[in-house]
């Protein structure tokens, strides 16, 4: 047992490390990263839009270096502009790019998920024509999956698709689509034919963003900032060409987009048992410092564990990744535990506060917006991405294998599937 | 990165599985469990000696086989996972040790050789009270060589041959340090009596020493030190043996809810079941991570091992509880009767969070360890 890179790691972690020297500023401690997570997608509103703009341009100008450097999406195969790399790559690269101030997070879904799809389901003329400028960041995607009414279950969804000779005419609401108001492009499930079967009628078009019909409203969060987007469309026109896959297929070509969801093993660090530790070295309770009451300890221990727990579950996978293998399940556990995790410490860290707890101070470093940026986030965190209940239906289905819960959805027509009031 | 175990240990360890499938399956337990006069499986431990387990991590000038930690490690697991009613835990991971890492050389000679062929079994005595054991609240002493004072409980005491006892050594008693002693079984100033244990697989008895013989072990003063190295050590190997025993207690919760039909349907369809089998899962597979990282601790003899160790030996216990205490809720009004085994992995999971430190304690280790590592 090591730690180790292999001689051929090292040597790719070297060139990335030159490349964020060179290219972007070093975090200085990880407290300066603990907002975010695997559900932060970038804010839409916060400091106002000239700032949200300025924050674009800056990612968009990193993004054209990244990959002129080879490193904007080192698993996709050279003939696409990508490096052509393994997965042991990725997760050095995001290993190191954690350690700096970098936005990436406006050309993921595109290039993790939405690129993949294309090039399994698209055109080569499609291939050409948008691959390329997906990498470099000039054009940003979306994906327009979840609706109000099917979230985690997300075959329920309701966007209507009528054809009209070649064009497809769309009519309905998407919601939580993250990046929406500067995507110039999306990739959308709808539903062709309510009449067939739940997953049978839907069908999956890439569109443009910029179509007449199209309109995007930020989501305020609990939080006080918006990570997210209604979308709404009314008579939005597309061109059959953009279809991807077969009239009826659709949940064949979402499946692709899904299972492109990355290994988050190189996830940036969220609020964690390592900020709380440090609290809890600098404030009272009645009998002292907190770090000296036991109770407090017995608490910090049990986040201890869950906290390294999960690191060293990731290096399990990294070591099967850096092996050639297909990792285990065991990381399917992550975002479960992270974001309870982060809801628990945060909850606790401000009850040690006592009525500090309830105040935003910007200028005490404890204070601001550390915990109670941590508690607003953490029910997000458990809901987005999959729900914990979803997350655990999942685990116990494919990893523990036991069997699916009966469904009242199946071999009936989707209109006459019972929905509430929906 | 390489954080896994090699193709030698995993072969190791598929090869003590099918062993103990065979050698000692549920009956094999049970002859123990139902028989107060049978402290542990002869034939087992017989057979696992030929196997030359107990000598794993003895080197071979002593008569071991000389392998690593990490060998030690996938054989705990395996012994965890078939609930083996022997005396190995006592016998390898504290006295085989304690003996290795402070023994003089006359001491390795005498007794590690006979420790690795299975033939001498050997234990340690610290406990003399309710709650937890500390330096100043070990009253047992020794002046003139001569041990006094009494041991409750000692794990495998009866089985032993040769114990280990922490005790006040005449120079500086009420000092807040200890010393080790080695007690020899057949010494007439040692009495045995017999305890009941949770986990009759795990048997307990008490000792009391009259002016017992002794040979000091390692430096005078120093036990207290010795002590929490080798309970570290121990912790890490025992966190295997609990994440073996939490993942059996996950696999039949499983089985028997894809068998037991209720409403017309599996009961592991039922998402409360699937939901708490899950967390099961969270549990063993966060514990399986802390261990492999005492494991790597251990077998580099790094500094970060009182961390590692504490982190594996917490979160394996709290998985041990949880997925053998679920494990008889999944199985319903059966999981409390004496004829199903889901009652074998509740005992042991208790008792082996109870046999060198309680969760509570070992969560206080941590964080002081901590603290301890944030000052250097």
């Amino acid at each position: 047992m090591d730690f180790n890179d292999t001689p051929k790691e090292a040597d790719f972690r070297a060139k990335v490390r030159k490349f964020l020297d060179d290219n972007c500023q070093k975090r200085s401690n990880n407290s300066d990263a603990v907002q975010g997570g695997s559900a932060g997608a970038p804010e839409t509103v916060k400091g106002g839009e000239s700032a949200a703009e300025e924050s674009l341009k800056k990612a968009k100008e990193f993004q054209t270096k990244k990959s002129e450097a080879g490193f904007a999406a080192i698993l996709w195969p050279k003939e696409f502009g990508g490096y052509g790399g393994n997965p042991i790559e990725q997760v050095i690269y995001q290993q190191e790019e954690i350690n700096y101030f970098v936005h990436s997070g406006y050309f993921e879904i595109g290039i993790g998920m939405l690129g993949p799809t294309m090039m399994v389901w698209g055109k080569d003329e499609h291939k050409k024509r948008y691959l390329p400028k997906m990498i470099t960041g000039e054009e940003i995607w979306c994906q327009l999956f979840s609706e109000p009414a099917a979230g985690s279950d997300l075959g329920g969804i309701k966007m209507k698709a009528e054809k009209d000779g070649d064009e497809w005419v769309l009519n309905g609401q998407k919601v939580w689509t993250s990046g929406a108001h500067f995507s110039d492009y999306g990739m959308i499930i709808t539903r062709t034919d309510p009449t067939a079967l739940k997953h049978k009628g839907l069908t999956y078009f890439f569109i443009d963003m910029k179509s007449p019909g199209i309109e995007v409203k930020p989501i305020k969060q609990i939080s006080g900032t918006s990570n997210f987007n209604e979308v709404f469309f009314n008579d939005v026109r597309v061109p059959d060409s953009q279809r991807l896959g077969k009239e009826g297929e659709g949940w064949k070509v979402a499946l692709t987009t899904l299972m492109n969801e990355r290994l988050a093993v190189g996830d940036p660090p969220g609020l964690d048992f390592d900020q709380i530790f440090e609290a809890t070295k600098q404030f009272e309770v009645e009998d002292g410092l907190a770090i000296k009451n036991s109770e407090v300890r017995q608490k910090m221990a049990d986040w201890y564990v869950q906290s390294r727990g999960l690191q060293y579950t990731k290096y399990r996978s990294i070591t099967s990744l850096s092996k050639g293998q297909t990792p285990g399940p065991e990381l399917s556990i992550s975002k479960l535990v992270t974001a309870s995790k982060m809801q628990d410490v945060s909850s606790y860290a401000l009850d040690l506060l006592e009525m500090s707890g309830a105040i935003h101070n910007e200028k005490n470093p404890i204070l601001k917006n550390l915990f109670q940026g941590g508690y607003f986030f953490a029910p997000a965190l458990r809901i987005a991405g999959g729900t914990d209940e979803v997350m655990r239906n999942i685990i116990a289905e494919r990893v523990l294998g036991l069997p699916q819960d009966e469904r009242a959805d199946k071999k009936v027509p989707f209109n006459e599937i019972p929905s509430g009031k929906n | 990165m390489n954080f896994d175990f090699s193709d030698d240990q995993k072969l190791l360890r598929d090869q003590a599985r099918k062993f103990l499938q065979d050698k000692c399956d549920r009956s094999v337990v049970r002859s123990i469990l139902e028989d107060n006069d049978q402290k542990y499986s002869k034939d087992l431990w017989k057979e696992i000696s030929e196997m030359g387990w107990t000598g794993t991590a003895i080197p071979e000038e002593y008569g071991g086989l000389g392998l690593g930690m990490l060998e030690l490690c996938v054989i705990a697991e395996e012994l965890g996972r078939s609930l083996a009613p022997t005396p190995f835990s006592s016998s390898i991971y504290l006295f085989a040790e304690f003996i290795k890492l402070y023994g003089s050389e006359d001491q390795k000679k005498k007794y590690l050789p006979k420790i690795a062929s299975g033939e001498l079994i050997g234990t340690f005595a610290l406990s003399e009270t309710n709650g937890t054991p500390r330096p100043n609240n070990i009253k047992a002493e020794v002046s003139d060589k001569k041990l006094n004072g009494e041991k409750i409980p000692v794990n495998d005491g009866e089985i032993a041959d040769v114990i280990i006892v922490a005790a006040n050594s005449d120079n500086n008693f009420n000092h807040n340090s200890l010393s080790l002693y080695i007690v020899e079984k057949d010494d007439p100033g040692l009495s045995i009596s017999s305890l009941e244990s949770m986990d009759p697989t795990r048997p307990a008895c008490s000792l009391s020493f009259l002016n017992t013989s002794v040979e000091q072990l390692g430096e005078k003063g120093v036990g207290w030190s010795m002590i929490e190295n080798i309970f570290n050590r121990a912790a890490v190997l025992l966190a295997f043996e609990q994440v073996g025993g939490a993942q059996v207690s996950l696999d039949e919760a499983k089985k028997y809810s894809l068998e037991r039909f209720a409403f017309g349907k599996q009961i592991g369809s039922f998402q409360a079941m699937k939901h708490k089998m899950v967390d099961m899962y969270v549990k063993i597979e966060l514990a399986r991570s802390n261990a492999y990282y005492g494991a790597w601790a251990l077998s580099t003899d790094s500094n970060e091992l009182p961390v590692a160790a504490a982190g594996a030996r917490v979160s394996a216990s709290d998985a041990y509880n949880y997925a053998s205490q679920e494990n008889i809720q999944i199985h319903g009004g059966v999981g409390f009767t004496w004829e199903y085994d889901c009652h074998l992995f509740y005992r042991r999971s208790k008792l082996l969070s109870l046999n060198i430190g309680s969760i509570r304690q070992w969560k206080e280790n941590l964080i002081s360890n901590l603290e301890k590592k944030n000052i250097v």
